[in-house]
């Protein structure tokens, strides 16, 4: 098994994971062609996200990643939230294949989309705050 | 049901034989070195050829034209690139095959297309099978080598292999044949089917890995591929390994011995499978469903991805295979599924199960009440999933 113990905790039994009907963020990253998309839905109350769902295609280590990004991001602030890298994602899970890293870099991306979509809702440019989230089309989807 | 263990993964690899193993014991105390002139090089020696003779009789060519390998692998690059090197010199420099092969065919041709040979790969279209119109219009005054597949290691479709044999013979062009995955379903006759060259590797009908060989046709002139010693009459050099060379002999007599019931009572739990699988709505079936190997069931599922499907699979003891670009190890999915014509985000749903002789009818029947709850569970994730389902309204 290429999986460490926690990713494959996470890819069974994965956390936050559905939707939220009425989120303040949504976020979407990745795409049908390359083999994963995460959905990261997000609700905010003064700063602080107080919950958080997701949806994802993608591989063992794209649901795991999604569901431990969750666990991660959920009761801090918006602050703290977009400071979670990638790298952090990766540790969290006790590492990832190389091939993998991708994923951890969707996860970070997904919940950035999700706190841009947040700002763009309340009439905030996000890019000077959360900056621009690649696409796949820019080839950084693996 | 009760919890199983189910090995669905067949064209992957297979489990050795008793009978395999009996042989191959036996022969583990043949330690002399068959090139040695003593008894007991002798012994070694006597034991290889009984092996070449029994893999010759499955395959009904003489035991001289059997060459022992490393493997699959091997014998599709010797024979492509041994019989490019001398196709060259006569200024034949141009090779057909198909678009689906095996990596070790295509890579090999992708070699060549670097030292100056052109190479077409033929369409397999949305059955997967080769057209033998198309193959006879691809042919041109230069063309000196055709290399087919006997059937698909992913999709299990079967090539009009004797067709193919019968006009490269009469247009003098030298007719490759990978047979891996069809020897032990399907009957082989290098004779009757006109093939110059044909690649076996054992592990896939109950042998060890790292053995397998290559039938070169008399009179037909290649290049080595392994320089060295003299053994396999000057033609493939290296110590020969005695044990897994006897048990290949014996998987090789036990392949080709009653394969039309074996197919017949194989297919008949593989069309169970295939019709309870497609009772999962949006699924489908890859590649004809009659002109398939026995074995072989390879399925898509819309909305979901092949690794994660993979996974829950084996939580359930049940071992298969997907062509996921995940588990392809490269970005794109599968090469087969592609060239079939499927979209790339539904190759990555893809399911190749793969049974044999040992899979019982409650293993089809675990398989199908364990399926459809992981792909119900996995697209109730999907956000792809979501917007299909968003999309049929």
């Amino acid at each position: 098994m290429m999986y460490t113990q926690q990713v494959m905790d996470h890819f069974t039994n994965p956390r936050n994971v559905g939707e939220i009907p009425d989120a303040d963020g949504i976020g979407e990253v990745g795409n049908a062609k390359c083999g994963d998309i995460m959905k990261m839905y997000i609700k905010v109350d003064n700063d602080v996200i107080t919950d958080v769902k997701f949806k994802t295609y993608g591989c063992g280590s794209a649901i795991a990643t999604s569901s431990i990004a969750t666990e991660m991001i959920k009761g801090h602030t918006i602050k703290e939230a977009l400071e979670l890298s990638n790298q952090a994602v990766v540790e969290a899970l006790g590492g990832l294949p190389a091939h993998k890293i991708h994923c951890s870099v969707l996860a970070e991306q997904s919940i950035k989309a999700a706190i841009s979509d947040y700002y763009q809702k309340n009439g905030i440019d996000p890019e000077p705050i959360v900056g621009k989230i690649p696409t796949c089309e820019d080839g950084h989807c693996h | 049901m009760e919890k199983r263990f189910v090995y669905a993964d067949n064209a992957a690899t297979t489990k050795i034989s008793p009978a395999v193993k009996q042989a191959m014991i036996g022969a583990l105390d043949l330690y002399g070195n068959p090139s040695s002139l003593y008894a007991l090089g002798d012994q070694a020696k006597a034991a290889i050829e009984k092996a070449r003779e029994q893999c010759a009789k499955a395959i009904g060519c003489a035991p001289a034209e059997v060459f022992f390998t490393s493997g699959g692998t091997e014998a599709d690059n010797w024979a492509i690139k041994g019989a490019a090197a001398r196709l060259r010199k006569k200024g034949k420099t141009h090779i057909i095959s198909t678009a689906f092969e095996h990596h070790a065919v295509l890579h090999t041709l992708q070699a060549l297309e670097k030292q100056g040979f052109s190479v077409t790969l033929l369409p397999v279209h949305e059955n997967g099978i080769v057209r033998v119109e198309e193959l006879k219009d691809a042919i041109r005054p230069e063309t000196g080598l055709v290399s087919v597949m006997f059937a698909n290691n992913e999709i299990g479709t079967i090539q009009p292999v004797a067709e193919i044999g019968a006009i490269c013979r009469e247009r003098g062009i030298l007719f490759h044949v990978d047979a891996v995955q069809a020897i032990g379903s399907l009957p082989v006759d290098v004779q009757a089917q006109n093939i110059d060259l044909l690649s076996v590797s054992g592990h896939k009908i109950h042998a060890v890995k790292g053995i397998g060989f290559l039938y070169i046709r008399r009179g037909v002139a290649i290049d080595n591929l392994i320089d060295g010693g003299a053994q396999e009459r000057g033609r493939r050099a290296g110590t020969e390994n005695v044990p897994a060379i006897v048990g290949l002999g014996k998987a090789m007599e036990l392949a080709a011995t009653g394969i039309a019931d074996r197919a017949e009572k194989i297919a008949a739990l593989r069309d169970r499978l295939i019709a309870g699988a497609l009772q999962i709505e949006r699924s489908r079936l890859n590649g004809d469903a009659k002109n398939r190997l026995c074995g072989n069931a390879n399925l898509c599922f819309e909305g979901i991805e092949g690794e994660s499907l993979l996974l829950m699979l084996d939580m359930q003891g049940i071992c298969a295979s997907s062509g996921s670009a995940c588990t392809s190890g490269s970005l794109d999915p599968s090469h087969v599924l592609l060239a079939i014509g499927l979209p790339h985000e539904i190759a990555h749903g893809s399911l190749r199960v793969t049974i044999n002789e040992e899979t019982t009818k409650e293993d089809i029947d675990y398989i199908l009440e364990k399926l459809p709850p992981i792909v119900e569970r996995l697209r109730s994730m999907s956000p792809l999933w979501e917007r299909i389902k968003s999309e049929e309204k």
